[in-house]
């Protein structure tokens, strides 16, 4: 019986360090397994004994392509510990920071990693040889959220103008106003990316998956809310250990995330638009449909799709706190220390990031603990891989392997926030 | 005229692009750091006519090895500035402004071989003797621009 191997030894196009390895037997695979080989972080050990106050700051650090949805998250558990809840108008402008964040992360990811997968294009570089019009229209709209999170946070990449409590001082009126013609300009350009994107040869597959996210009961859950799955699941942020479990399996270096009951479950894009549709608003559901997508997709290779749905949706968010914004007179609350203890969760552009700290007296750290989504979404990567094998058998290897190395960038995995990145191995034994 | 040190100065021999590019502006070059992804840099491309790029090279050259390149004259190599977010970097942004014809007149393109890609903020002695005589040379080719 022949044996095939496809092995990948440093995925292109991902954040960080992993690999693949497939190996099969005939028509039977015997093995998938996607390794994060990124050094382990310690990150949570090192927090221990930190000032509270620092942790949104040092979490941060975790990534250069995420770092809002470690502050919001560390900022919100330990408002939590000690006791405090933070004003509406700063929450307002959170969530205008956390739209810059999507928006530059989704276009990077989406328009300048993914697409190449479809346009059989190498990489970014092919594409803006073929169609320059779509890099630079692609390139704009990135830097419209730079913009926004250099405004609100004082520089494009880890923002020092956050803190527990708020913000150290209100972002400047004229230059968020400033920020509107882009804004608008953009949200009709991320329709027409998401349209052209949607005319792409999407391979066919569809799973049931578990959408894990969180839901707001006002708005499209960005960086509050509580934990709902398609399957009936409803809890509070402080519940997350109640229900999900990290392992740690020996050919990875990022924890893998379960439901309680051993199941896989999808964090990210797919999961947020399948449980919050309802609350997009009418041009982004037009979008949607130009698109031809339901209230639900999934389809994983139209996560791409689902991705500048978001970013337009994020642009027409970040354009209405931009239109009534009238900057705080008190840009943050006091946080005096106390011992508690807080969770915190956001919705990072890759999924669901949990947060939780344990604080003494004096406000140290005593214990803290983070859940990324690339280690939640890890098992479900590692189904979808044995699904597409098995689907695409009749593949030659170099075939195959493009196919596995596309269905891993269905994820957008932030391999370094996993770790606590890739290479492809299949083999046909 | 821009110098820019690419890297993250957190990650040791990575930070020795910051290195060189804060020893020049100290000593009252127009230079700048860039860490994060590679289509930032894209943005710097637009505003400037000459640019310099510094950043750490992962060659299995011996380390301290300088390269120096002419981005403007020839295409950049692939896999020497791969240590980046995303695997968007140095030479993807360069790349891709010269398909979109962005690609400033003259960008110089200067790589120091690193040893120690690990957590930390200092450099290893001999990638910082390299960091420092580049800053020379750099201050000397460089002076009669500005």
């Amino acid at each position: 019986m022949s044996e095939r191997i496809l092995q990948v030894d440093a995925l292109a196009r991902v954040e960080g360090e992993g690999a693949l390895y497939v190996r099969l037997k005939g028509d039977e695979i015997e093995k998938v397994e996607f390794r994060i080989f990124e050094p382990p972080r310690f990150f949570e050990a090192f927090l221990q004994g930190r000032d509270a106050h620092e942790t949104p700051d040092i979490t941060s650090r975790i990534c250069g392509i995420c770092p809002i949805a470690y502050i919001m998250g560390a900022s919100q558990a330990v408002e939590q510990a000690l006791g405090v809840s933070v004003t509406p108008e700063i929450h307002e402008l959170r969530r205008l920071i956390y739209c810059g964040e999507w928006i530059q992360s989704h276009v990077l990811h989406a328009a300048m990693l993914h697409a190449p997968d479809f346009l059989n294009l190498h990489d970014a570089i092919k594409i803006a040889e073929v169609n320059p019009e779509l890099v630079k229209t692609a390139l704009r709209l990135k830097k419209i959220g730079n913009s926004l999170m250099e405004v609100v946070g004082g520089r494009a990449v880890h923002p020092v103008n956050t803190r527990v409590g708020g913000f150290y001082s209100a972002p400047d009126k004229a230059k968020v106003k400033a920020l509107l013609p882009e804004l608008e300009w953009g949200i009709a350009a991320a329709r027409d990316v998401a349209v052209a994107f949607s005319k792409f040869d999407f391979p066919d597959d569809e799973y049931d998956y578990t959408f894990v996210s969180l839901k707001h009961p006002e708005t499209y859950a960005i960086a509050e809310g509580r934990l709902v799955s398609n399957r009936g699941l409803d809890i509070g942020v402080p519940e997350f250990n109640d229900h999900f479990f990290e392992e740690h399996v020996a050919r990875s270096n990022a924890l893998h995330g379960h439901m309680k009951d051993g199941s896989a479950y999808l964090v990210g894009p797919l999961a947020r638009y399948a449980n919050n549709y309802a609350q997009l608003t009418d041009a982004v559901k037009e979008t949607a449909a130009l698109c031809g997508l339901g209230e639900v997709v999934r389809n994983p290779f139209k996560s791409i799709l689902v991705r500048m749905i978001e970013v337009q949706y994020a642009l027409e968010e970040a354009a209405r706190i931009v239109r009534v914004y009238e900057p705080p007179k008190q840009p943050f609350i006091d946080t005096p220390p106390r011992a508690g203890e807080g969770h915190g969760c956001t919705e990072a552009p890759r999924g669901i990031c949990y947060h939780t700290y344990k604080l003494d007296a004096e406000g140290l750290v005593t214990h803290a603990q983070i859940v990324p989504p690339t280690s939640q979404n890890q098992p479900q990567i590692e189904a979808d891989l044995t699904r597409v094998v098995a689907a695409n058998m009749d593949m030659a290897d170099a075939d195959l392997q493009w196919r596995c190395e596309q269905t891993i960038r269905n994820y957008d995995p932030c391999i370094s926030c996993a770790t606590h990145f890739l290479k492809l191995t299949v083999e046909r034994v | 005229m821009l110098i820019v040190g690419i890297g993250n100065a957190f990650r040791s021999d990575d930070g020795v692009g910051p290195f060189v590019a804060e020893g020049l502006a100290a000593k009252g070059f127009s230079a700048t750091v860039h860490a994060g992804d590679g289509t930032g840099l894209m943005d710097l491309f637009d505003k400037h006519d000459r640019i310099v790029l510094v950043d750490a090279t992962r060659s299995n050259a011996e380390p301290g090895t300088l390269i120096a390149l002419d981005a403007a004259a020839a295409k950049l190599p692939a896999d020497l500035f791969h240590y980046s977010t995303h695997r968007f970097g140095l030479a993807e942004a360069v790349e891709t402004a010269r398909a979109l014809g962005t690609l400033p007149q003259s960008v110089l393109v200067y790589g120091i071989e690193g040893e120690d890609f690990g957590a930390g903020t200092a450099l290893s002695p001999v990638v910082e003797s390299a960091a420092v005589a580049l800053i020379s040379q750099l201050v000397e080719s460089l002076g009669d621009v500005f």
